[in-house]
């Protein structure tokens, strides 16, 4: 995880230093502060967690194995256009998997990879609740559903 | 007159909001803004033909409605009171429109406990909620009842935790309100991690005063002035209108100190979960909400001795809370008359996968599988063969042609073989391969192990290589005999009900698809032509006009031929993409 | 609670019936009559305040009879008439099953593994008798991680996490935690960074407790072999006071078996030209530690309210590695002396040299201590002159074991042999290093009779003495009394540094030690497989070893009054400052920057 660089500049340290504050530096708060430190950085990028650690007083390595506990913490920058494809019974069954394939083969990444551009990121997501609409997608917070793998290439348009 | 718009996640993915919008527009231009109310609601259940607006009081349900057609709802309904015939519900059957939702076969079958409010009120108004009875419950108890009276009303309905378990709720808080200490908890499991499950998400979406209210009564019982929600971050829409709830609550002193001029004091608190399947555990959504990772812990000491900081706490779903306020107004014997012998009550399920008629419904205890699928369900879709229904998530298993008559309730599901788990209902038809779905489940369960026990961490990863395997065509007879056995093993060892649950899947495929299995093994074939390992992609010679398109657009330059004459597929390097398969216009290859 | 009546409940193993306390577990039930139900993550060492018991292993499962599933005997408490089978069919498949499991993502490579012999998973499997391993399938493959004293080969983790509550729970350290989930989960430091970029101390308690070879000490015996065999290298050796309490159980000895004297010979063999005592340098330390204190608690009785107290012991670098990362605002407050084994490499290098004419260069310093920081120590930049260490090699007790099996050396049958002089000599105060409370005791032999000017009558204070993790006591001074703290495990110096920091401490003086038992549990000691008795026998070994010399206070010991009259002067002198004291860091923020 070293290759990101990342530095905090002195207001974002203040505001997350306020994070923790906000929450008393109560370590029992630790996924409610991770939780708005996602909200603020976009993701959980090791300097973050190291200030969090400090903040709560517990350890640094304590922190990350609550982040890589959580598949909704992130420590990879999203894209600009987060992708989720759900992966759900009820969209698997109605062809989710295919769809997926098709993202990975045109945008030719991994689930839980970016685009080196940066613009797309992708990641599985389990039920969003719109069953009806199954197979759905996840571009950002809009919502695509019964997508066919030949509509995937449509999807994209929207964003170039 | 009022148009409740559907508000649930479905429909808002479908615009539901345009359209609301567009309503009070076309009912301004008109000036009836004053005599027609637009409501957003929570969510109808009929997802399927979402978006859903509602008209009443004629209970007109007009199905999948489109931001343009808000103009002729209004002008047509509203101002001519000429229903829009093209938005109305069409029988299947009969091929007439129908208006009223109570004669859809969708809903007939229906009885609606837990989901009483969605789609009824506005979950952002709690006058709505106290408009159909909200916080009568809550008011009863705190003065006209003792704690053991409630509890004993609670046992007395039979209602058991509609999370998966099944075990008595009554008893649960019976436990906690005997335990002795300063502090004690009530917390609501609201971290629906079930893959195709979305109820709880829908009665907080579209009911959260139902659950706030069951939480109080739930504190007075056994104790304790403190509740957590226990609540998925992936679910905006929920928490934005629990936190309303809660807000609106609080002004009417429905929550706080002095609840209703009595002296018990209750107040509530949102955790938020991270995306972990293992959270829906008791034990793991404890140490969730200390800020730990979600792992379980072994039982004894139970949450009910031993739960959040060390408290005794008492954790329920969030469809058990929403059941609580009726029983207590009803009365535990009109809820025990519904059901059967030990299931009580209702249960909600999503009904998704390969099926007419998509969406959450509230069955009672009892309804037969055939009920549910082809009635409610209206049949599998584009006619084809019914094959399986998953029940119970990755803890559950397929259930066949064979169960469809059993009336389904906890004990009779787990007699065949699956669970009732958090309710979520997958129909499968005769394209699903079995030992596909087996390794689905297992890729999930593989995913969402926290690693703390052998048998899951390293089990079921063994389990999902081993049926990858058989998906491959590389699997044999021992295999086969190695996936029971192991199955077996997992299920005997392992520490938390994820584990303990997680081979259903593989056991009840096993039992009840062995032929599909065989197929894989023996054969090297898959019968419903999913595995695309076992795939063969062929040209027909006869079928072919050597039109090259195939040729030209396979990845690997497997096709080869002549201009106008047929083409050949070299199985050695078609990497069964299925690219030819798709671009032939001349339906002239398929799939072996 | 009055007069509580312990409630005992009746359960039925294997057919035996047996009345336990209500409460306990059935694998406490089963090891009462005998029943030895095997584990893998269960580690109960109740007399250290040291229990772990995830329940995550699952090799320990029973069948409980009425029960839906297995249960796992470490974690199931027993209830009146249960009735248990520790091996039915289903139970031994189960548990082979559930280890075969294990086997399947662990590499096969126990002929080269550094545990072999002595690794936990290895026994269980030949125990089950496992002779093939029927599942195949993806392996876990991690960096190897190799810092100054341990070596993390986390392929062979079983996540049995014992590693993860001796590092948290009883050390505080917080280097280690579990991180990912599901087959990817492992115990790693944050980032899953190498250890060197952890707040790790290298106190060795992982490798103390870890069941197979994931966790291991970095082996130097290569390059003593080398020195060894090179003509210009004129190669000592010095050894650890709670070496030779321990050494003896490699060769089969029982615990706390004192070999002193064939632990020299064996050296002597192995073709050390000087076989040397790093407790002389105890003496040395309490001299100059002494010294320090009687210092400060000079001035302090002076009534100069700016001098430190409580002075804290500097011994272990574990301990001296924590207090650097945790307490960087009280890095004034340890005693500036260095720990007994760099004293020993000071003075070897800078002293013994130039008598035997030997440079500097060309002297090869080798010490055997029962611990894997001190390879840490030795390697810290303020201990080398111009690149050259003071101490270039540190050996656990294990290494030399098995250097000393690799030789040949029927270590039995060796008759006992002295060490050399002058390095050599050493009282029986320095012997109490080895053990909690003994640095303290050793310093107020000397500092009470340097104080007072009066001899002691009776040089055993029981006060101090003991395995409590916390203790004080306190010691007339010729009418002032001294209080004095000790406490082992570095969770529990914690509290008492909290205490400092928020002004509550009352001591004078506080001896701390990284390892629970001190230097007799520490890292590098024989593998006690969480049997707390081997700790308490070779607790009891130091102390008959201090009571079997004849100068038992460190300022007695001839040879290091001749040390101070021909070389260093007296003790704090500015030559010691130079040779025998050091400085500490702010290592708060040295973690983790890459």
């Amino acid at each position: 995880m070293s290759h990101i660089k990342f530095k905090l500049n002195p207001e974002q340290l203040t505001e997350l230093k306020e994070v923790c504050k906000s929450f008393n530096n109560d370590k029992g708060e630790l996924i409610n502060v991770l939780h708005k430190a996602q909200g603020i950085f976009g993701y959980l990028p090791a300097e973050v967690q190291e200030v969090v650690a400090k903040e709560l007083k517990i350890s640094v390595a304590q922190v990350y194995g609550v982040v890589t506990f959580y598949s909704f913490f992130s420590m990879m920058p999203k894209g600009q256009h987060p992708i989720s494809i759900c992966m759900g019974t009820a969209c698997y069954v109605r062809g989710g998997e295919k769809v997926l394939d098709e993202f990975k083969r045109i945008l030719n990444i991994q689930v839980g990879e970016t685009t080196p551009d940066g613009k797309y990121s992708m990641s599985c997501l389990r039920c969003v609740g719109a069953c009806g609409l199954a197979p759905v997608v996840m571009v950002g917070d809009k919502v695509y559903g019964r997508v066919a793998p030949d509509g995937v290439r449509d999807i994209l348009k929207n964003y170039e | 007159m009022h148009l409740l718009v559907c508000g649930g996640t479905g429909c808002r993915a479908s615009e539901s909001s345009a359209i609301l919008d567009n309503l009070k527009s076309v009912l301004e231009e008109n000036n009836l803004e004053n005599e027609v109310q637009v409501v957003k609601t929570g969510c109808f259940g009929f997802c399927e033909k979402g978006p859903i607006v509602k008209v009443l009081p004629d209970n007109t349900f007009y199905t999948q409605v489109k931001p343009e057609d808000a103009k002729e709802i209004v002008n047509e309904h509203i101002i001519k009171g000429r229903k829009v015939n093209r938005l109305l519900y069409l029988n299947p059957e009969s091929k007439e429109h129908v208006s009223d939702s109570k004669h859809m076969g969708f809903y007939k079958k229906q009885i609606r406990i837990a989901l009483r409010n969605c789609g009824f009120i506005n979950p952002e108004n709690i006058d709505e909620y106290i408009s159909r009875d909200g916080y009568e419950a809550l008011a009863k108890c705190i003065t006209e009842m003792t704690p053991a009276q409630v509890i004993d009303v609670i046992k007395r309905s039979g209602l058991r935790g509609r999370g998966g378990a099944g075990f008595p709720t009554g008893l649960k808080w019976e436990i906690a309100s005997k335990s002795v200490a300063d502090q004690k908890y009530v917390v609501c499991n609201a971290d629906e991690g079930d893959p195709g499950a979305f109820m709880d998400r829908s009665v907080l979406e579209g009911d959260p005063h139902s659950v706030i209210e069951a939480m109080a009564i739930c504190g007075y019982s056994i104790g304790a002035s403190k509740g957590l929600v226990y609540i998925r971050a992936e679910y905006p829409l929920a928490i934005e209108r629990l936190k309303i709830a809660i807000g609106q609550a609080r002004e009417y002193g429905l929550l706080g100190e002095k609840i209703l001029g009595t002296d018990f004091a209750f107040d509530l608190e949102l955790r938020y979960g991270a995306g972990a399947f293992v959270c829906g555990e008791e034990t793991a959504l404890i140490h969730s909400m200390e800020g730990l990772r979600g792992e379980p812990t072994v039982k004894p000491p139970f949450p009910a001795e031993r739960g959040y900081l060390g408290k005794p706490s008492n954790v329920n779903n969030v469809e058990t809370f929403a059941n609580i306020p009726v029983i207590i107004n009803k009365g535990p014997e009109w809820f025990s008359s519904i059901g059967t012998e030990k299931s009580k009550g209702t249960k909600v399920f999503a009904l998704a996968g390969k099926i007419n008629n998509v969406g959450l419904i509230e069955v009672p205890m009892g309804t037969t599988l055939r009920e549910i699928i082809f009635e409610i369900g209206g049949g599998i879709k584009d006619g084809k063969k019914f094959k399986a229904v998953q029940t119970g998530g990755p803890s559950g298993g397929c259930l066949t042609e064979k169960h469809l008559d059993t009336p389904i309730d906890y004990d009779n599901l787990i007699a065949s073989g699956s669970m009732m788990g958090s309710g979520g209902m997958i129909v499968m038809d005769e394209d699903d391969c079995m030992v596909s779905i087996a390794k689905y489940y297992l890729d999930f369960t593989v995913e969402e192990s926290c690693g703390k026990c052998t048998p899951c961490r390293v089990g079921n990863k063994r389990l999902y290589e081993t049926l990858d395997k058989i998906c491959h065509g590389n699997g044999t007879m021992e295999d086969l005999d190695k996936l029971r056995n192991l199955s077996n093993v997992i299920r005997d060892t392992s520490l938390c009900g994820l584990g303990q649950t997680s081979p259903n899947p593989v056991l009840s495929t096993l039992d009840n698809f062995y032929h599909e299995y065989l197929a894989h093994v023996k054969d090297h074939k898959c019968p419903a032509g999913q595995c695309k390992a076992l795939m063969q992609y062929t040209i027909n010679p006869e079928a072919c006009v050597g039109c090259t398109a195939c040729a030209r657009v396979c990845p690997v330059n497997a096709i080869s031929g002549e201009r106008k004459k047929p083409h050949f597929i070299d199985t050695t390097v078609c990497i069964k993409c299925g690219a030819c398969f798709e671009k032939c216009k001349f339906d002239a290859i398929y799939i072996n | 609670m009055r007069n509580q009546i312990m409630e005992l409940v009746k359960i039925t193993i294997d057919g035996k019936t047996v009345e336990v306390e209500k409460g306990a577990t059935i694998y406490d039930a089963a090891k009462l009559i005998g029943i030895d139900i095997p584990t893998l993550c269960y580690m109960n060492m109740g007399d250290m305040n040291i229990k772990h018991n995830p329940g995550g292993c699952r090799i320990c499962v029973v069948e409980v009879e009425g029960r839906r599933n297995l249960a796992p005997s470490c974690v199931t408490p027993v209830m009146n008439g249960m009735v248990v089978n520790t091996h039915s069919v289903r139970v031994l498949n189960a548990r082979r099953t559930v280890l075969e499991l294990m086997l399947s993502d662990h590499p096969f490579d126990c002929l080269v593994c550094a545990k072999s012999g002595n690794c936990d998973l290895q026994s269980l499997a030949q125990r089950l008798g496992i002779r093939e391993i029927p599942f195949q399938g993806e392996q876990s493959t991690y960096r190897k991680d190799t810092s100054p004293s341990i070596i993390r080969d986390m392929d062979k983790c079983i996540m049995c996490r014992r590693c993860e509550t001796m590092c948290n729970q009883v050390q505080t350290v917080g280097a280690l935690s579990a991180v990912n989930r599901g087959f990817q989960a492992v115990v790693a430091p944050a980032f899953e960074m190498n250890l060197d970029h952890s707040p790790c101390t290298y106190c060795g308690q992982c490798i103390s407790v870890c069941p197979t070879g994931a966790l291991t000490e970095v082996d130097h015996t290569r390059q003593v072999i080398n020195a060894l065999a090179d003509p210009k290298k004129t190669v000592i050796v010095q050894t650890a006071p709670a070496v030779r309490v321990a050494l003896g159980e490699e060769f089969g000895m029982e615990p706390g078996t004192i070999v002193t004297g064939k632990m020299a010979a064996a050296l002597r063999k192995l073709g050390f030209n000087y076989v040397f005592d790093t407790d002389f340098a105890a003496d040395l330390t309490i001299m100059e530690e002494g010294t320090e204190l009687l210092g400060r608690l000079n001035k302090f009785l002076a009534g100069d309210k700016k001098v430190k107290l409580p002075i804290l012991t500097s011994c272990c670098p574990a301990w001296v590695k924590f207090f650097e990362h945790n307490f960087p605002d009280m890095l004034d407050i340890p005693s500036t002396a260095r720990s007994p084994q760099q004293m020993f490499g000071a003075i070897a290098k800078n002293y013994f040299a130039e008598k035997i004419n030997v440079k500097r260069e060309d002297l090869v310093v080798v010490s055997i201590m029962p611990c894997v920081a001190k390879k840490y120590e030795c390697s810290r930049e303020e201990f080398s002159t111009n690149g050259n260490p003071d101490v270039d090699y540190s050996l656990s007790t294990r290494e030399l074991a098995q250097f000393i099996k690799q030789a040949n050396i029927d270590f039995n049958s060796l008759d006992d042999e002295d060490f050399d002089r002058p390095l050599g000599e050493s009282t029986g105060a320095a012997v109490i290093f080895g053990t909690t409370g003994g640095v303290i005791e050793a310093a107020v032999r000397t500092a009470y009779e340097i104080h007072t000017g009066k001899k002691l009558d009776k040089v055993d204070f029981q006060q101090i003495r003991g395995l409590e993790n916390v203790r004080s006591a306190s010691v007339d001074v010729d009418g002032f009394e001294l209080k004095i703290g000790i406490a082992h495990g570095l969770g529990n110096a914690r509290k008492l540094l909290e205490d400092i920091r928020d002004g509550k401490s009352e001591f004078h003086a506080i001896e701390i030690m990284a390892c629970p038992g001190g230097c007799i549990g520490g890292g590098g000691q024989p593998y006690h497989h969480g049997d707390t008795s081997i700790l308490k026998a070779r607790f009891k070994a130091i102390y008959r070893e201090d009571a079997g010399k004849t100068i038992r206070k460190s300022h007695e010991n001839p040879y290091i009054i001749q040390l101070y009259k021909e070389f260093l002067g007296k003790p704090c002198s500015e030559l010691s400052h130079h040779l025998l004291h050091t400085k500490y860091f702010d290592r708060q923020d040295d973690v983790f920057v890459d």
